[in-house]
This record gives C-alpha cells, structure tokens and sequence, in this order.
C-alpha cells in the first residue's frame, strides 16, 4: 500500500462528469505537481481529497491516517477526523480577518485542544488551567511556525496589513499547524503578483528540503520542473500522463500533454 | 407650570420610552439571529414558513400589530393576557420585539450570506465544526459588515417607540397628552424632540465608537 491511495474516485455535478475515475497514489515524502487546463478537475481532485466535496464513488486512504469510501455514509466528527490527515492552501489564502497572524494560526489548534480538554476533564479549576496550559503551548508552536516561514517581525500584523505573499505564508503555517499527514496547495501562487510569487514558491522548496509529502495543484510550470519530484497531468477528469517532470515536460507521451506543455 | 416640572414629568414619559427601547432590543437581536437561520435553514418546509411570518410582518403596519398583540387574544378566546398598566407595556414589549426581530433576521441574513465561501471552508479543512466555524470566525465579520444597516434600525426603534401610544402606554407622547396637551398647553409636545435628538446623538456616538473599535480588520 502506497502512503496515499485512492482509487476509482469519481465526482459529478448534476449531471457535469467532473472526474472520471482516477487512480492515483503517492509515498511520503514525495511533491507531487498537479498540472493541466482549467476544468480538467485537478481543483475538484484536491477538494475531494479534503472533503470539501464528497465524492460520488472511489476510495481514498492515507497509511495510519484513514480509509474513506465514497460508498459510505459518514458523520460530520468522522469526516472532520478524516480531513486534519491532510492540509490545504487555497489559492486566495483565506485567513480570517479579524485575527492577526498568530491568532490565525494558534486559535484553530486551541479549538482542538479545548475539545479534547473538555472531553477528558469535564469541569473546574483543573480544565481551565489545562485550557491555559494548552494556549500557551499552542502560541509557542504558532510562533515557531511563523518563524520557519519567515514572518517571525508579523504575527501581529492583521491579515489587512500584510501582502498577498505574506498572507499566503500564514496560511500555510496554519495549515502546518495541524500536522497534516499532507499538505495540499490548491493554486498558491495563482492571486499574488508576479514578483511575490517567488516567496512562497521558496516557503513550499524549503517544505520539501524538509521531507513534507505535497501535493501541489499549479500553473507555475518552472515550479512543477524544478521543486515536483512527480509531475501529473489532468485533462477532461482523467489523469491523462504522469511521470518525472523530465518525462512530462522533455518527453510528453500523449498529445494534449505535448499541447500543453509546449 | 414651569420648565423643570415639565421637563420631569416628560422625563417619567421618556424613561418607559428608554425602557421599552433597551428591553426590546436585547430580546430582538437574539430572536432575529434565530429567525435569520430559520429563514436560511436547508429543511424547506422550515425556511417558507418562517419567511411567510417575515413577510407579514414587515409587510403590515407596527401600529396594527400592536392592536393585534393587544386586543386580539382577548377577543378570539376571551383571556385577557395584558391588563393594567404593565399588561400595555408588555403587549407593547412582545409587538415590538417581533417586529424588529423580524427586521434585524434580515439584516443578519444578507450579513451571514455575504461572508465569502472560503472562510467555511478554511474553517472546515482546518477541523472546526460548524458551531466553532460560526461563532470564531464568522460571526465577528458578520458584525463589522450589518453595523450601519443595524444602526440605523436601531435609531429607528428609538422613535418607533411612540407608536406604544395608541394602546395607551404610557410613553412620553402619551404623558404629554394627558398631562399637558389636554390642558391646552401646546409646546412641551415639540419640546418632546429635544429628548429624543439628545437620545440619538449619543446612539450616533456609541455606534461610531464601534465602528472604530472594529476598523482594524477589514472584510
């Protein structure tokens, strides 16, 4: 078994074919690029990966993490236990507003430790000094995250105060946050300006050099050749070739890749 | 009669105006919140039937639901709910309540429906259930956007309160009829305005303040 495997999955809207049965599978530690025309499916493959939208048939299963299948009927708790398996980045960031950059990253995990808190001590002075404990602990880690992406000088900064580049970097220390079996980048770099791109480009490089398993939906072709150790090409809800970014790039095998790399 | 004497005895008025305006506001924001995710609700049966009461009571006067609130029950079952002067005051209290909360749900509801998508679902992918998702992350930004159109329903409310008037509460209109305008005596009843203008300046004030304190984030 390959460290995520999903087989089979297929998702519709109405009566829109979107993915057509894909098969697909990565080992930890792998980048994988996903690449292809707008309504090939590769942003509906990522949100069914994060339950965003279920999918209609197929199974997906992450080693240690869990095994979904489309077939079943799931409960909220289940499909939220399922989701923190994995990470994901939009594309245009959505931090919440109203909370500066650590908030953004410490409240989410606080929410989590409180639920886990409340279960196991169900009141008193016992559960709020666990609660406090929890805080400050999770404040350090959100610290330690904005450190790595280099936004250490704005965790106080407002979601409003920073630039495109900047947010995008929070919000990938959120969804580090989680320790996500793996990360998942839906177009990161596709709202920011050109010459803020490079910034989280370097952030997702250095996530890499550091054995994260990514999965990178992108339209920044010199990204998916240099950083993806896997490069896969969507078109028309099928994953139409696949391969080392050399083999995708220098050496496409099926035409619409060899239209669309060109 | 003099100023002051006047000016007390319109003050007992507006202090059941100022009451009947605070009571109604803390019981119709809640309610309206309820109302708006009623009207929003998934379930459709739901959703019509509580849009159908928003309706009728946006689309029919205040001043016939107060007579509704008051007579009504006494003439279809012959209880009487609201006697005495609390019973006005109340009945007054629940026409009021319903009222407004029926327009705040809307206000709410175009608040809620506005937040875009992506902040659910980076709520959801970052493990939040829906309860958390609402009230840390959505809520607050619900808040900062319905401030002005809240404010002004709530300067509103302010003078609204007068209508308690024709089911005899004894507001400050009410009081200067009886006390003054029966007796001849015209000018306390423009005087009135200076006690609301005063009333809404500091509403003006305190909503300005909000709006300020909630300037740091934009949405």
């Amino acid at each position: 078994m390959a460290f995520l495997e999903i087989k089979g999955l297929k998702k519709q809207f109405g009566n829109t074919k979107v993915l057509h049965g894909i098969d697909f599978s990565m080992e930890k530690g792998e980048v994988v690029a996903v690449i292809g025309s707008s309504g090939g499916g590769k942003t509906t493959f990522l949100r069914c990966l994060n339950f965003l939208e279920m999918a209609n048939e197929g199974t997906i299963s992450i080693e240690d993490g869990f095994y979904f299948d489309a077939g079943k009927v799931y409960s909220p708790a289940e499909i939220r236990d399922m989701r923190l398996k994995l990470g994901m980045v939009f594309q245009s960031f959505n931090l919440f507003p109203q909370y500066n950059a650590l908030e953004n990253v410490y409240i989410p995990l606080q929410l989590r430790s409180k639920e886990k808190i409340k279960a196991s001590i169900p009141f008193g002075k016992a559960r709020r000094e666990a609660i406090n404990a929890a805080q400050i602990e999770n404040k350090a880690k959100a610290m330690d995250l904005l450190v790595d992406v280099g936004l250490s000088d704005k965790a106080e900064n407002y979601p409003c105060q920073l630039s495109g580049g900047q947010q995008q970097r929070v919000a990938i220390a959120r969804a580090l946050a989680q320790e996500p079996s793996i990360l998942c980048f839906d177009e990161p770099t596709s709202a920011l300006d050109p010459e803020l791109t490079g910034e989280v480009l370097r952030v997702i490089k250095e996530l890499k050099d550091k054995g994260r398993t990514m999965l990178v939906v992108t339209h920044e072709m010199e990204f998916a050749r240099n950083v993806a150790d896997r490069v896969i090409f969507f078109a028309d809800g099928v994953i139409e070739e696949q391969g080392t970014p050399e083999e995708v790039f220098g050496n496409p095998k099926s035409p619409k890749t060899a239209a669309f790399v060109k | 009669m003099d100023l002051g004497t006047i000016t007390l005895k319109l003050l007992d008025g507006f202090g059941v105006t100022c009451l009947l305006f605070l009571l109604t506001l803390v019981l119709s924001l809640p309610l309206g919140l309820i109302i708006s995710f009623g009207s929003m609700s998934k379930f459709k049966p739901l959703s019509l039937t509580v849009r159908t009461f928003v309706w009728i009571i946006r689309g029919t006067p205040l001043m016939l639901q107060l007579f509704v609130v008051f007579y009504v029950p006494g003439m279809l079952f012959d209880v009487r709910l609201f006697s005495g002067d609390n019973g006005r005051f109340l009945a007054a209290l629940v026409a009021f309540v319903i009222n407004y909360a029926c327009y705040f749900s809307e206000i709410f509801r175009g608040g809620i429906q506005s937040i875009p998508r992506g902040q659910y679902e980076a709520a959801q992918v970052l493990g939040m259930t829906s309860k958390e998702t609402f009230f840390n992350v959505i809520l607050m930004q619900v808040v900062k956007r319905i401030l002005a159109p809240i404010s002004n329903e709530v300067i509103t409310l302010v003078k609204d309160t007068s209508l308690a008037r024709v089911i005899a509460v004894a507001e400050i209109f009410f009081i200067n009829e009886m006390d003054f305008l029966s007796r001849g005596l015209v000018w306390p009843l423009f005087y009135i305005a200076v006690f609301f203008l005063i009333f809404v300046g500091a509403l003006t004030l305190f909503f300005g303040w909000c709006e300020k304190k909630l300037s740091y984030y934009k949405v």
